[in-house]
């Protein structure tokens, strides 16, 4: 086939043969990925800003204003975390609970509800700073999101308005999951809510593990939900509160910006800075802590069984050991106020130090379960997802102990606010742990979502794995040594203070927008533009579920099966 | 050991976690390499209850760790109990420094309290050598107590090394912190002078 038929009807995508379910699915996986693509673009011109005013720096000098700057770096976390990483975890999820519980999705209006608002919110946040150079940064220390002084009060409702939709979005999304795992209909027919919630929560798992050690038969021989839906249902639950938080910071914000805009301006200083920065940062920090190390568990260990074809090492110590991660996500954001001197001492310690270092454990437990699950069924085919699973796996064990080094009080004291933080931390989590767990899990699902749709290119999808894992670690790696040599993450340098650091960041960061070009590439030329448009369009088959006689089978890289 | 400096420090830091990331990468990749081959026999097992105790410990002793070998750990935890041999009180409101001394003279050992203020955003104190890195930091949060007072950040410093440090805020306030060019308005150069040790190391505090 030519290119040009190739880019126009794809290989063998047929968007008419997808159920509701899969469409759903593929339109949120597709705004992901565009919303990835601004987001590497975004980095990449914050990076250019960084590297200065040296020869051949193509940036435009209005890049390098301050409004503008910190407009990019408000925005740039809004549509990585929310209009990306949030839609693509919400989109595979959309599709692998019913899959997996053999039970059809609650409601695919919901689901399109939920993908269409993130999107309008993102866009919404996105524009506030592009017009408006809306800019107090995601964090929104209190009072900066109300200083109209330094930013335009449409701006900031607009703003805020984005957000909130993205938590409403977010909300739909929650409650499509919940209603799903509890619909009491196939398998679940007989199960009661109790049973569906003590699964859930893994009490199953721990009371299987007090019984083996008491020499008593097990609680559950089958528990009622699998161990990827337990992780789902779990992580879901620090979604929810951290949507609860962000929403109430939202409206705060946005009745001082009404008053503001009517002329009678609220006090700021009702509200104590540091009892916010409290609240907010325990929300925040769900995501970081909660949701993400808690999906990611989960979602390693669905993997690690779909690429064996076996059942998972230390089932129940991974269950109860999901419970102990959700509570611990609870009691970790002090390690985010460890410069504040105002917060006591007690809570840095305990919360910020203590609690936070649980993070090894139960992170180094997913890890291990992971690896003996794939080493026991040795030898494997180095499948695409196989090698991207290895890559989430390499990143968390580098990003991990980055977190727990730096939740330090001795530490903090020399890291925090630094590229360190963002860098070897928060990017290589993000990028390489994250993304490269999500990958895998897209060509996992790929076969499946698709109808066995052949990839375009094995050649592209190599070039993306490889420039995806040097790129990210390499660009981390340089962030993190700036971040030693005293490089702040929210600040404006323009004269290239901290090159050579900067121009290896930026290389390997030219790496990341050429990876994520070339995946691109290979989804249209494989999906064709036809089969792209297709997706968004009304599906013919009403069908809210996926195989639910069929059994899951061992994948041998299915995406190339064809 | 004792860490007298954050650059030695930060200079630790690097050199250790260097060794691990190159550790993990290797162990990832020979792990991967390992699961393509045929009736490849475990090299050495890793018992489960010795690798979480070696988690345990990780994660812990870090903390035990620099505790015993950071000063400033202890001196933090302990620092309403300390008299500090000179102390520096002043403000920030509209991203301007209000009181700020012309120049901090420290003698060599001396144990420094800063104590900043804010009126308006949270804004943060950090001391830079001249060749950018950071000699330490703190959050300045704006408040005030029930009679009005506005609220402490203070921190205690032990100055053992001469040097000359620039000062600026490390957290984000605005881009009112910045003209248009890109130069930041809350920089005061040459604010900390540190004289009378011995070992003269370039301001490397």
């Amino acid at each position: 086939m030519s290119f040009a038929k190739n880019l126009v009807n794809g290989t063998n995508f047929d968007h008419t043969s997808l159920n509701a379910l899969q469409k759903v699915t593929l339109r949120a996986v597709v705004m992901a990925f565009l919303f990835y693509g601004l987001v590497a673009i975004e980095g990449m011109i914050m990076r250019m800003v960084e590297v200065g005013h040296v020869p051949f720096n193509p940036l435009p000098e209005q890049f390098f204003h301050p409004e503008h700057f910190f407009s990019i770096m408000t925005v740039h976390p809004i549509v990585g975390i929310f209009g990306s990483t949030y839609q693509l975890v919400f989109g595979a999820f959309t599709f692998l609970v019913p899959y997996l519980t053999k039970k059809p999705l609650y409601s695919v209006k919901v689901a399109n509800g939920s993908w269409l608002l993130i999107t309008i919110g993102t866009a919404l946040a996105w524009i506030a700073a592009f017009v408006w150079n809306y800019a107090p940064l995601y964090t929104l220390y209190w009072p900066l999101p109300a200083d109209t002084h330094q930013f335009n009060v449409l701006g900031g409702i607009v703003f805020i308005i984005g957000i909130a939709l993205i938590m409403v979005g977010t909300l739909l999304f929650i409650y499509n999951i919940y209603a799903t795992i509890f619909a009491r209909v196939g398998v679940h027919k007989n199960k009661t809510t109790k049973e569906l919630l003590i699964s859930g929560f893994g009490i199953d798992g721990f009371l299987n593990l007090i019984n083996k050690l008491r020499g008593k038969k097990p609680y559950s021989k089958e528990p009622a939900l699998a161990l990827p839906v337990v992780a789902i249902f779990r992580g879901t639950v620090d979604t929810f509160l951290d949507a609860l938080v962000i929403l109430v910071a939202g409206i705060l914000i946005l009745v001082y910006l009404i008053f503001d805009a009517s002329g009678h301006a609220l006090d700021v200083t009702a509200i104590d800075a540091l009892l916010y920065k409290n609240f907010f940062w325990w929300g925040l920090d769900l995501v970081a802590d909660g949701l993400v190390l808690i999906y990611v568990a989960g979602s390693w260990y669905l993997l690690a069984t779909l690429i064996t074809g076996q059942k998972l090492f230390m089932e129940n110590v991974a269950r109860a050991a999901l419970m102990l991660e959700l509570l611990v996500s609870w009691m970790v954001w002090s390690h985010h106020l460890l410069g504040d001197q105002g917060q006591p001492e007690m809570m840095k310690l305990i919360s910020g130090e203590m609690v936070t270092a649980f993070e090894l454990l139960t992170q180094g437990l997913a890890l291990f379960i992971t690896l003996v699950t794939l080493w026991k069924a040795r030898p494997l085919k180095m499948t695409m997802e196989l090698k991207y699973l290895l890559g989430g796996l390499a990143g968390f064990g580098l990003a991990v102990p980055a977190a727990i080094i730096q939740a330090d009080m001795g530490m903090n004291r020399v890291l925090h606010n630094t590229q360190w933080i963002i860098g070897a931390h928060v990017h290589i989590a993000l990028i390489v742990g994250l993304y490269m767990t999500l990958y895998s899990a897209v060509y996992v699902l790929w076969p499946l979502v698709t109808n066995n749709t052949k990839l375009y290119s094995h050649k592209l999808a190599n070039l993306h794995f490889w420039f995806h894992l040097i790129g990210g670690i390499g660009m981390g790696a340089f962030m993190g040594m700036a971040g030693l040599d005293g490089m702040l993450r929210r600040h404006l340098y323009v004269h290239g203070e901290f090159n050579p650091d900067m121009i290896f960041a930026a290389f390997f960061g030219s790496m990341l927008v050429i990876a994520w070009a070339a995946f691109l590439s290979n989804i249209i030329m494989s999906v064709g533009l036809k089969g792209l448009i297709g997706i968004f369009l009304p599906s013919k088959d009403k069908t809210q579920s996926y195989g639910i006689e069929d059994k899951i089978e061992p994948a041998d890289d299915p995406a190339f099966a064809n | 050991m004792i860490f007298t400096s954050s650059l030695e420090l930060l200079s630790f830091h690097w050199v250790a976690y260097s060794i691990y990331s190159v550790m993990i990468l290797s162990v990832i990749a020979w792990f991967g390499y390992n699961l393509t081959r045929k009736n490849r026999k475990s090299v050495f097992r890793i018992p489960f209850y010795w690798y979480m105790a070696f988690l345990v410990a990780g994660g812990v002793g870090h903390h035990i760790f620099t505790y015993n070998t950071i000063p400033w750990v202890s001196q933090d935890i302990d620092r309403h109990n300390i008299t500090p041999d000179a102390k520096y009180e002043f403000k920030i409101k509209g991203h301007k420094w209000i009181g700020l001394p012309k120049q901090v003279l420290i003698q060599c050992g001396e144990t420094v309290e800063f104590d900043v203020h804010s009126e308006d955003l949270v804004y943060g104190f950090g001391l830079f050598r001249q060749d950018g890195s950071l000699v330490m930091q703190m959050q300045v949060n704006p408040g005030t107590d029930v009679n009005g007072i506005l609220d402490s950040n203070e921190i205690l410093w032990t100055f053992n090394h001469n040097g000359v440090f620039n000062l600026t805020s490390t957290e984000y306030s605005g881009p009112l912190q910045y003209t248009e060019d890109g130069k930041d308005l809350m920089l005061v150069k040459n604010f900390v002078n540190v004289v009378g040790c011995k070992d003269n190391n370039g301001g490397k505090q």
